[in-house]
């Protein structure tokens, strides 16, 4: 059987991708390599039971042409949610610096692409791309770093506390149609430093396409990264994103992902809690219909004493749509005092909806306390009652009960200006009252 | 304004109320009072429309209008009001945008203009004075995390924005200390017009020291076995329900 991609490897090899320090084309080779010997991965294996990734590995998704984008500020202006955040845009994978604007970021952060950090800090960019996210058995992760091309790189340095958001924005249009991306962010926040990141993906027009996303996130002693990613793909893309975070001592990694596009979607949020006293916030809203699969898992990896992780997922699945969240928690020897806890809540709103979800935890110390909780169900019928009892009628009572459903984990989200928009989406999306 | 005549009830194909007759006209307050389990909070929920229970005979007319036909909505909207012994939490949403949706439902059902999130506000200020409730309470969500007083005192706060015709108070007094029991009665006093009625189910006559009934009646499996005026609160509050329920053959 032939290898998919093996003509695009050597093409891309032979043209830009063999840019670069000498260490990078070796890195690419050997991920191109590693993922030829594994594959697409299938539903024999365990991380990808409930999720069979056919729709991908069936076709051969092109390399997006390097063409000049159509798209002007108003396009995306919809998108770019506020003004006042910091922002890159990527268009089909490209970075358009006419829509970019992060200027205003204080001088002592470094936000560049990465083929800019690879020519100005080589070594410093050799020792933190592709440490974190092993590709070893991570096929997707694998492909990403064999073809990875116009990456960010962010460097907050030690202490520096940055107050606006930075906002990396993917759009898709129809040019990348059966194409696709493999966005590459690399994030090293230094001791004591502060940021907070919101990554989107949004999808313009109707394309199918491939975004295949890899993050590494570092978070230093004491320091705390706030990520908030939000997959609004086309309802025909196929999106994989995998985050691989690693903690310092009392650092705090907060993220929240947001899965309402794409026809097939996986999202991978790992952790390792290197350092004592760190904690982990993960949380996410998947909300789905039609025929959508959305798939979650989370890693967390307690490897250091006193650590707290806290999980809270919730899914909204209508039509034939089909949510997976696999919660896996390890606990090491030597993480006592490991404070835990894993909550998933999806509510069904049609007959046909289906939700798969697996906890998965493995404590290997004594004195931890961990917890989860997966609850799957219908609309509550007292708190119906309730709301008709007050003279709001049934499909009002039902979409605000829906809404309210979604604003147990929307509450979490800490930027005003997201949350907001987060909120007024779902409200809008299930209700026809206006949410003031 | 309320005839509810010979009606039986089921709960799980359980028969729970087994030929109830009661009339309440404008202007009176009726207390029901008997022992646990005795089928009040079902005569209650059957009135405000909840779908659990299964009404296998009988009638309730209000208003004219055969309310049984009318779905739960439909009777807020007609002016019938509940407050419930055991009131719901729905996090995520907020007590002010409950209120104000529940408000402007009735609003429109009576053709009426809907009224903004500031007119709101202001309407709001007069009635959270009347229960002796903090404005923080409308951002957060219903009842959620409240003690048992404050989702009370909540209750009361609906009833006095949304303004019923109808009103049945479930063990609005239960579990509430002294003070509380006071605002919640000043509110219900104050609510008080000639048009509009008030059921009180109370297990306890302290309550009616303070909302003075028209009429008290005891309920007891499932039955109204007793009826009289307030001094028949004293009387049970002295003596118990034993010496009504033999004769009476619960
Ligand atoms: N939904 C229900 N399903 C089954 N039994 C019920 C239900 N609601 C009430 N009951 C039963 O009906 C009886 C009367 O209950 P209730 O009306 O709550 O009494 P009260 O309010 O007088 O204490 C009790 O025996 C109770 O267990
Ligand atoms: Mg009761």
């Amino acid at each position: 059987m032939t290898v998919p991609y093996t003509d695009q490897f050597a093409a891309f090899s032979a043209n830009g991708g063999g840019e670069g320090p000498a260490w990078l084309p070796a890195l690419r080779a050997q991920a191109f390599e590693r993922f030829s010997a594994l594959g697409f991965p299938t539903t024999r294996d365990e991380d990808w039971h409930f999720t069979s990734v056919t729709p991908i590995a069936e076709r051969t998704f092109k390399a997006v042409k390097a063409a000049p984008t159509a798209l002007t500020l108003s396009d995306i202006e919809p998108w770019l949610v506020d003004e006042s955040w910091q922002r890159l845009v990527f268009v089909n994978g490209r970075l358009e610096p006419a829509l970019s604007n992060f200027s205003e970021l204080p001088a002592e952060v470094q936000v560049s692409t990465l083929s800019e950090a690879l020519r100005e800090e080589p070594e410093w960019v050799k020792k933190h791309l592709g440490t974190l996210a092993a590709f070893d058995r991570a096929a997707f992760t694998a492909l990403n770093t064999a073809f990875m091309q116009d990456g960010v790189v962010v460097r907050i340095p030690k202490g520096e506390v940055v107050e606006v958001p930075l906002h990396i924005l993917h759009v898709t249009d129809t040019q990348a149609a059966g194409a696709a991306v493999h966005p590459r962010l690399l994030v090293v926040a230094e001791a004591q430093s502060q940021l907070v990141m919101i990554e989107s993906y949004v999808g313009l027009g109707q394309a199918s396409y491939l975004v295949n996303g890899v993050a590494e996130i570092s978070v230093g002693d004491g320091a705390r990264v706030d990520h908030y990613k939000i997959q609004r793909d086309s309802l025909e893309a196929f999106h994989v994103g995998t985050v691989q975070v690693t903690q310092g001592r009392d650092s705090i990694y907060h993220s929240f992902s947001y899965a309402a596009g794409a026809a097939l979607s996986r999202t991978n949020v790992y952790t390792k809690l290197v350092g004592t006293g760190g904690e982990a916030r993960l949380n996410g809203l998947y909300v789905l219909d039609g025929t959508q699969h959305a798939d979650h898992q989370t890693f967390v990896e307690h490897l250091a004493e006193s650590c707290a992780s806290r999980e809270l997922y919730i899914g909204i699945l209508d039509g034939a749509s089909h949510g997976v969240f696999n919660g896996k928690v390890y606990v090491d020897p030597i993480a006592q005092k490991t404070d835990g806890k894993q909550t998933n809540k999806a509510l069904l709103l049609s007959d046909k909806a289906r939700i798969d979800t697996k906890p998965q935890l493995e404590i290997f110390a004594d004195d931890v306390k961990c917890t989860h909780g997966a609850t799957i169900g219908k609309l509550d019928d007292q708190a119906l009652f309730y709301l008709k009892s007050r003279g709001i009628g049934s499909d009002n009572a039902r979409a605000l009960l829906t809404y309210a459903f979604a604003a147990q984990v929307l509450e979490t989200i800490e930027v005003d200006a997201l949350r907001l928009l987060l909120e007024r989406a779902i409200f809008a999306r299930f209700t026809n009252l206006a949410l003031e | 304004m309320l005839k509810i005549s010979d009606l039986h009830a089921n709960a799980s194909g359980k028969e729970i109320l087994k030929g109830i007759s009661l009339t309440v006209n404008a202007g009176e307050v009726h207390a029901i009072m008997g022992p646990n389990g005795s089928g009040k909070s079902t005569l209650a929920q059957v009135i405000a429309g909840h779908p659990g229970y299964e009404v296998t005979g009988g009638t309730i007319e209000y208003d004219g209008k055969d309310l049984l036909d009318m779905e739960a909505e439909e009777r807020a909207q007609a002016g019938v009001f509940l407050a419930f012994q055991y009131p719901v939490e729905i996090p995520g949403v907020t007590n002010a945008y409950f209120l104000r949706a529940a408000f402007n439902e009735l609003r429109k059902a009576r053709g009426e203009e809907e009224v903004d999130p500031m007119e709101f506000l202001d309407i709001m200020e007069e009635k959270l004075k009347l229960v002796e409730m903090d404005a923080t309470m409308m951002q957060r969500s219903v009842n959620a995390g409240f003690s048992g007083g404050e989702k009370k005192r909540n209750e009361i706060l609906q009833m006095a924005v949304l303004a019923p015709k109808l009103a049945v108070l479930d063990e609005t007094d239960s579990g509430l200390d002294i003070d509380a029991l006071r605002i919640v009665a000043g509110g219900v006093n104050a609510l008080k017009r000639p048009d509009n009625a008030t059921i009180v189910v109370t297990h306890y006559q302290r309550l009616l020291d303070y909302i003075v009934p028209d009429s008290v009646h005891v309920l007891a499996g499932g039955r109204i076995i007793k009826s009289g005026g307030k001094e028949l609160a004293l009387e049970l509050e002295a003596k118990g329900y034993d010496w009504l329920l033999e004769p009476a053959g619960v």
